[in-house]
Order: C-alpha cells, then structure tokens, then sequence
C-alpha cells in the first residue's frame, strides 16, 4: 500500500505510513456509530411507543428510562456499564459454571451507545408523533387501516418530518461521542490518531487529521439530512424548495 | 459500601486531601467554562449575524470546526497536541499555560461550549420580531445601544430553553475533564474503583451525583424561564 502511493507520488496520502491504521480507525468509528444508531432508533420507536401509551405499566418505565439516562453523562454510564457489566457476566458464568466470557470494548460501546441515545430518540419521536394532528389517524382508523398499515402509511411519513431535526442533531451527537469509546480500548479513530501521534512523535498532526475526518463525516451527514428533509417535506407550502 | 463511603466520601463531595476534588471541582469546572464561554459568545453572535463579510466568516468558520469535531478530540489537542510543538515550549507565558492540565482542560471546555453557544444566540437574534428593533430605532437606539439594551435581551429571554440545554450538555462533557488528570466526580469514581472492587457502587455514586446536578439545572432553568419569558406565555381570559 505504501509503496503503491509512493509510487505515484501520494506520499502525504500514507500519511507517514500510518494511513491504513488511520483507515481502519475510521472504518471502527463508522461501525460503531452507525450499528449504535440502528439500535437507538429501534429502542426510541419502542420508548416513545410505550410513553404514549394508555398502560402505566408501560409508560412508568419508559419515563424513568429517558429521565434517568439523560440526566447523566455518557461517559460515565460507558464505564459503569462496561465495568459492571462485566463483572456481573463473570459472576454468571462462574455461578452457572460456563467458562471465562469477555466483553470486547466493541461490543460494550454499541449497547451501552445504543442504550443511552435510545432515550434522547425516545423524546424525539415522542414528540413528533405528538404533532402529527390526531385527525389523521382517526381518519386511516375510519377508512379501515389495518395498526401495521396505519403507521406505516399515515404516522410514520408525517412524524419523519417534524423528527428529521432531532434525528440529525442526535445522530450528529451520538457520531462525536463514539470517541469517547477509545478510553475503554477501543481501536477506532481517536485510539489510531493517538497511537500514531505517539510513535512518531508528532501528536498534534494526527489529531487535527482525527479532527478533520470527524469534520467531513459529520458535513457529509449534514447534507444527507438537509436532502432527507427536503424528501418528507415535499408537499408542504413554503417548506419543500 | 459503607467504607467506600467512609474512605471516598469527602473526595467525592469537595476535597481528596491534596486540593479540590469530585463534585467541587466539576462544578468549579462547569461555573469557569459557562462564565467565560457565556462573555465570549455574546459579541461572537452579534459578529456571526453581522452584514460584513469578514466578520460574519471566521465567526461560521469557527463554530463549524468545533461544532463538527468531538469534544474529547479538541480536549487532547489542547492537552497533549499543543505542548508537544516547540513554539509554544519555548515561549515563556504559553509554556505556563499549557503545562497545567486545568488551564489546558478550560481552554477545550470554554472553546467548545462558545461554539454552540454562539449558534444558540445567533439564531435567537434573527428570531427576534422586526417590530421590536424598529421599535427602538424609532427611539433613537442605535450602534452597541441598539446592541446591549435591545437586541442581546430579547435574544437571550428566548434562546433560554436552548442554552439550559446546552448547559447541562456542558456539565456532562465535563466529565471528560478526568481524561486530563483532573480531580473532578468520574475522577474520584475510578481511582474508588481502583482501591475497592466496588465497581458498581463507586460509578453509581458518580452517576447520582451527576444526576442530582442536572436536575438542579433543570429546575433553576424552569424558576428563569418563569421569570423572564413570562411575556412569551399566552395570557388568559
């Protein structure tokens, strides 16, 4: 790879050599934040499903889940749960005499991410289904609409556009954050940008470098959300352009 | 649990003996970044709307580079990027500077938080009815009057849901501060984890008092939004 580039004179592409590590980080973050984000949107549907819901055995849990998660930092549910959770899982294991089971710092960031953005998503659909006008499923109720049919062809294209917003501000947060993973030893973006820094002595150069490919993901996302936005607005005055 | 409370319990609150720690010391932390990015955002907003270009520009600029980075990127660049560059250990006065972790962790913070902070503001003055600045042009107001006594009020009454919610943000992001050797409640959290084994309590601990701190913010958010957009709030009957 290294000599490829040198060979055609890209030389500042292998970045000292350290390209394919940068690569690969990057490649981790992606992983990360995007398998995170699949899981936080299944858990905000859920969450704000179950606090719109008529059953308080439903409704108490999801209020405590979004009150609780998001009054403290993310950081410091990371490690508790990576921490706890793992001793917990020994405890187990041993109990029920199955071997020694580890949790990567992978798999750890992806639940315990998932887990925490599922509640800032739950508040956001939360309120995005509260503005669709209830007339409008009263409406696919009078016309015969089957549950699966009534959200998936009345609630759920109209609260994607009061969610998009939300949607992009939370994606954009959870992204950033996925950093934060590198300090319980995961091998993504920041771990790879400090690792270089160190063996070649120049930190600052690899973590502006870090900082820039986090700075064109997250331009990226922007764009896609401003185009996504402009897809579920079609068809409102003054809104669509 | 009771001699992980008897043995961390002040470390936790306000001192681990060798200075300030645990929940002192975020709020010493949370109180510094708000102030200083609180000043700072104020004339940066009213450049971040200004008609001139080359105000308007490097304004975007900035709060597009820190607004699109991560946080705990900027913080080891300040921490650990910035001192290795020969600049800035020869001189004298950054060399102060940047040796002492707290000046470092601040520096990240305050940068961070007056990104977004400027972007709260800025758009809470193009929010502001036209009325109301015409109003006191018609008064005679203009220039840094016009500025301090019309515009920036208005706009700050309604960016306060906004910015009570970039606030607690903040207190959460302080929590990185530990990655910088700094004392603060996460800090005391692992080095009880490290001496105990009392993982869950130790973090949990942590996690209490973080949460007691939001809801606190919350609250005093909710007694200022009573106060001070109660013109905002429909009147009835």
């Amino acid at each position: 790879m290294n000599d490829f580039l040198h060979s055609v004179g890209l030389q500042a592409l292998s970045l000292q050599g350290f390209g394919p590590l940068l690569a690969q980080g990057t490649w981790m973050t992606l992983k990360l934040a995007l398998l995170s984000l699949g899981l936080s949107l299944l858990l905000g549907l859920l969450g704000a499903s179950a606090k719109l819901s008529p059953l308080r055995l439903l409704r108490i849990p999801a209020t405590l889940y979004t009150t609780l998660i998001r009054s403290v930092p993310d950081l410091v549910l990371i490690l508790l749960i990576f921490y706890t959770f793992q001793i917990w899982l020994n405890d187990f294991t041993e109990w029920m005499g199955w071997g020694y089971f580890e949790i990567d710092p992978f798999t750890a960031g992806v639940l315990t991410l998932g887990f925490i953005y599922g509640a800032y998503f739950t508040e956001n659909f939360r309120g995005a289904i509260l503005s669709v006008p209830a007339g409008q499923l009263e409406a696919a109720t009078a016309y015969g609409l089957s549950r699966a049919q009534r959200f998936h062809l009345v609630l759920f294209p109209q609260l994607m556009r009061f969610a998009l917003p939300g949607l992009g501000n939370n994606w954009l947060v959870l992204l950033k954050s996925t950093a934060l993973v590198s300090i319980i030893g995961l091998a993504d973006l920041v771990k790879a940008a400090q690792n270089a820094g160190k063996s070649t002595n120049n930190v600052l150069y690899f973590l502006i470098i870090a900082g820039l490919v986090y700075l064109l993901i997250t331009t990226l996302s922007n764009r896609l959300f401003k185009r996504l936005e402009r897809r579920f607005n079609t068809g409102i005055k003054g809104l669509a352009s | 649990m009771i001699e992980l409370i008897q043995e961390y319990g002040l470390a936790y609150l306000y001192s681990d003996g060798a200075g300030l720690s645990g929940l002192a010391m975020t709020l010493w932390l949370f109180i510094v970044t708000m102030v200083c990015g609180f000043f700072l955002s104020l004339p940066l907003a009213l450049a971040r709307i200004s008609r001139k270009l080359w105000l308007r520009w490097p304004v975007e600029f900035y709060t597009y580079l820190f607004r699109g980075t991560p946080l705990y990127i900027q913080l080891l660049i300040c921490y650990t990027g910035l001192y290795g560059l020969e600049v800035v250990r020869d001189h004298e006065m950054l060399d102060r500077f940047f040796r002492n972790a707290l000046n470092c962790t601040l520096l990240a913070f305050v940068l961070n938080t007056c990104a977004y902070t400027v972007e709260i503001f800025a758009g809470a003055i193009r929010n502001i009815p036209h009325g109301e600045i015409e109003a006191a042009q018609a008064y005679g107001l203009h220039g840094w009057k016009l500025n301090l006594f019309v515009v920036l009020p208005a706009a700050l009454r309604r960016s306060l849901p906004a910015y009570s919610n970039e606030l607690i943000l903040m207190l959460h992001a302080t929590s990185l501060a530990f990655t910088a050797t700094i004392a603060d409640i996460l800090k005391v959290a692992r080095d009880a984890n490290a001496a105990t084994f009392l993982t869950f309590q130790a973090f949990g601990i942590a996690a209490l008092l973080y949460m007691l701190l939001s809801f606190a913010l919350v609250g005093l958010f909710r007694l200022a939004e009573r106060r001070w957009m109660r013109f905002l709030v429909p009147s009835r009957g």
